[in-house]
């Protein structure tokens, strides 16, 4: 079952209404999930990962934006409709109920015709501990388990009713270091013996990369680059995509393009021939370096780091955005390190170079072909390459304030209490009202506080005909979540665009 | 070890007004009311004027023997029984719904622990008034609740005047209990239910979980040891039961004579004459209270998922 999401935004009201704070959290989200591929959202937290999460799910709603499970629009179906499998960061496994019953709850819940007896229920259940391993602990609490077990059941759980698509939200977070590897592993052998479509969010990019087929890294609400994850690792769009992925991370340095030659500070270290003279970022990952007597970039070395097999050469250089420059080399090599300074020649499909304004990546040589077999080989898998350059339109206010929507409040009492609350400030306006006009009569002189406050009036007044009419009538929302969804794409100068020239 | 002693004594010294108290006002009526019971004819004046009392069970044969005993034990039974489940229910209900509104969830938990914070008599004098029965000539004035029952076009009940049936005085002494033991439970419920992580129901939505499933499979467990606190609390306040009684009907307990006497009404009114008996029915009630407490933990145990 593949997952499609469209033009998916997420606008979160603000709490508090005077400063109207709204926090857009996911925005403009175009992405398909193919059928049985595991799919890893990746980003730094408070990127709206979850929240898509949530959204696919059907726990949260999106504001605008579409959600197709294969071809049936679920963007209106309530979570137990959509034959979702949810796997929540702390299991919410329920404490008074043994594993068994754990697994079983899902199917009991099934009703009328789906009904099933208590034989198959039995089953399957046990057929879900035997996949995920736990068929011994069945008459355990949870509390009586390890955190991974705890873990595998919560899997066993979500997958036992069969579901379309499986949700993981952030499930390796609570384990400790090398059950997480194991779990991780675990979860790609049960993905892969389903064939169930599975969404795994995460702000681990080792765990991202090691497990899924795609994955889509996530900045401020927008998707930054999509891609399997050694493609994306070897041929980022952008600076945000090559610093969050890799570890250790990649050495950022300052530098720029003249004449077709790449200087890092005051040494030429590459030729680009073919980009045009600007300034840039120079990324170079680790393992990029080459240790040589005539190199090009000179490092000041402050100390190794033996790894067993590889060293890790720490340095410093004055043209470094990072503190220190890690390069990566053959423990072989450990001796040709004498003194202070370490000259290095780089290699080529390991340096990316960055534009300083927008940050977007400028290929040169063989990159530019290397970009181009990738985006042929995502269409030719039905597989749309997304990229986002220039600024996050959260950055730029002007989506924010075209784009507020008043969450529709559908509690019966909450719209009993707001329509008494307007009229208590319409009240509270005309006296206001009647006051000013007075004060005016008292003093002339003063003008310009006067208007100040008027400005004010006028923009409550518009604030409350926003909230009565959605008091007032419920189509309206309808109508007005049609409109927001068309806001964004006029507003947004620059969305999410599908880049596939390179 | 010396030091350990040095700040045993410190201890003692600082629990010392606590504990002094405690055994003058706890301990030693407690001691006082076994030693009592026991003593055949226990009056505490003659005690002091110098005369002795033989040991032996007749206080409590003829505690048990006096013509109202059974039924006071019996009002008091059916009270408890009756009271403890529908407050219990209702305060769960209550709570659950306090806890799933959002907006005047403060002022309307303000409104349900106003009982809680009212004067007992004064409840019971309102009662009082609420299903009262006035004669006013030939016909009779009605409280508020006949009125009600009258414009659903009943008949009027004699709820607790002269005349009025056990089973309607029962009936009203009930709702005063359960309404004032409501705030209480309403309490403990919702704060056990603010401290439900709301991954479970989450969790309950995405698999499809009707609401009354939810409600009996997630809530009631997870909220079990707030629920067994205030059944265990409840039954022991129960059997307590007596300010109730007295603020509906005032001292004569009933609607005549002691109709709806309880049993710590019966203590009351014997120990003024009868201090050996009124103390062996203390100690019976005790007792009971105990068994039933015990009986409690008892299902509890196999119950509660702590």
């Amino acid at each position: 079952m593949k997952v499609v999401l469209q033009n998916i935004t997420k606008i979160f009201p603000s709490r508090n209404k005077k400063t109207k704070d709204e926090v857009i959290a996911v925005n403009d989200f175009n992405f398909e999930i193919p059928d049985g591929k595991l799919v890893c959202l990746l980003g730094p937290s408070g990127c709206g990962k979850s929240t898509t999460l949530y959204m696919i799910s059907g726990l949260q709603a999106p504001t605008s934006g579409k959600i197709f499970f294969g071809e049936d629009d679920v963007t209106k179906l309530s979570p137990e409709n959509r034959g979702i499998g949810l796997v929540f960061q702390n299991y919410a496994l329920y404490p008074h109920m043994t594993v068994q019953q754990n697994i079983l709850f899902p199917l009991q819940n099934f009703k009328g015709e789906n009904r099933l007896s208590k034989e198959v229920m039995l089953k399957r259940a046990n057929e879900a501990a035997k996949l995920v391993q736990i068929e011994e602990y069945m008459n355990r609490k949870p509390a009586e388990l390890s955190g991974g077990q705890q873990q595998r059941v919560a899997i066993a759980r979500a997958l036992v009713k069969m579901p379309r698509v499986l949700l993981l939200d952030e499930p390796l977070s609570n384990l400790d270091a090398r059950l997480r590897l194991q779990t991780r592993e675990e979860i790609r052998r049960i993905q892969r013996s389903t064939q169930i479509t599975t969404i795994f969010v995460t702000h681990d990019q080792e765990e991202a990369m090691s497990i899924s087929d795609y994955i889509v890294i996530m900045k401020l609400g927008v998707i930054m680059q999509t891609g399997k994850p050694q493609n994306v690792y070897d041929d980022p769009a952008n600076l945000f995509v090559a610093k969050f992925l890799g570890a250790p991370p990649i050495n950022v340095f300052s530098g720029k393009v003249e004449n077709g030659k790449l200087y890092v500070g005051e040494e030429a270290v590459l030729d680009v021939k073919g980009v045009e003279d600007q300034e840039v970022y120079v990324g170079i990952r680790p393992e990029g370096f080459k240790l040589d007597k005539d190199g090009k970039l000179s490092v000041k070395v402050t100390g190794v780091d033996v790894m067993g097999r590889d060293i890790s050469v720490v340095s410093t250089s004055e043209s470094s955005l990072n503190p220190v420059v890690r390069s990566i080399i053959s423990a072989d090599e450990m001796g040709n390190i004498s003194g202070d300074v370490a000259k290095f020649n780089l290699k080529e499909h390991k340096v990316f170079i960055f534009n300083k304004e927008t940050e977007e990546r400028v290929r040169f040589g063989k990159q530019v072909a290397a970009h181009q077999k990738i985006v042929e080989e995502m269409e030719a898998e039905g597989q749309s390459y997304v990229v986002h350059n220039g600024p996050l339109p959260r950055e730029a206010d002007d989506v924010a304030k075209e784009s507020v929507l008043p969450e529709p409040p559908k509690n019966v009492f909450v719209r009993a209490f707001l329509a008494v609350k307007n009229f208590f400030i319409k009240v509270g306006e005309f006296f206001k009202k009647l006051f000013k006009k007075k004060d005016e009569n008292k003093e002339e002189a003063d003008a310009t506080p006067t208007e100040e406050v008027k400005t004010e009036t006028v923009d409550e007044i518009k604030s409350e005909e926003v909230k009565t009419e959605a008091v007032d009538e419920i189509k309206i929302e309808e109508v007005k979540t049609e409109e927001v969804s068309e806001k964004p794409k006029k507003s947004a100068k620059k969305p999410a665009k599908t880049d596939n020239e390179g | 070890m010396d030091n350990k002693k040095k700040n045993q004594w410190k201890a003692w010294l600082y629990l010392a007004p606590t504990v002094v108290l405690l055994l003058i006002f706890t301990v030693w009526p407690m001691i006082n009311t076994l030693r009592m019971s026991v003593l055949e004819g226990y009056d505490s004046l003659k005690e002091i004027g110098g005369a002795s009392f033989s040991f032996g069970f007749d206080n409590f044969k003829q505690i048990v023997e006096f013509y109202r005993f059974k039924d006071c034990m019996l009002t008091t039974i059916l009270l408890t029984f009756i009271t403890v489940p529908v407050s219990t229910l209702l305060a769960l209900v209550i709570a659950v719904a306090l806890n799933s509104i959002k907006f005047v969830k403060k002022t309307l938990q303000t409104i349900f622990f106003l009982p809680y914070v009212t004067n007992t008599i004064a409840i019971g004098m309102v009662f009082m008034a609420m299903f009262n029965r006035i004669p006013v000539g030939d016909t009779y004035s009605y409280g508020i609740i006949n009125n009600i029952i009258q414009a659903f076009g009943g008949e009027p009940v004699n709820w607790i005047n002269g005349g009025s049936s056990y089973w309607a005085n029962i009936a009203v002494v009930s709702v005063y209990i359960i309404w004032n033991a409501l705030p209480f439970k309403i309490l403990v419920l919702l704060g056990g239910l603010q401290g439900v992580n709301k991954q479970y129901y989450d969790a309950a939505k995405v698999d499809g979980t009707s609401r009354f499933r939810t409600f009996w499979r997630i809530t009631v467990p997870l909220l079990s040891p707030m629920i067994a606190y205030v059944v265990i609390t409840g039954f022991i306040g129960g059997f307590k039961e007596y300010s109730s009684v007295l603020g509906i009907f005032g001292p004569s307990m009933g609607p005549g004579n002691h109709e709806m006497d309880t049993m710590v009404g019966l203590i009351y009114e014997s120990v003024s004459e009868q201090q050996g008996q009124a103390s062996a029915a203390a100690l019976i009630l005790f007792v009971i209270i105990f068994a039933v407490t015990m009986i409690n933990m008892y299902v509890s145990k196999k119950k509660v998922h702590y």
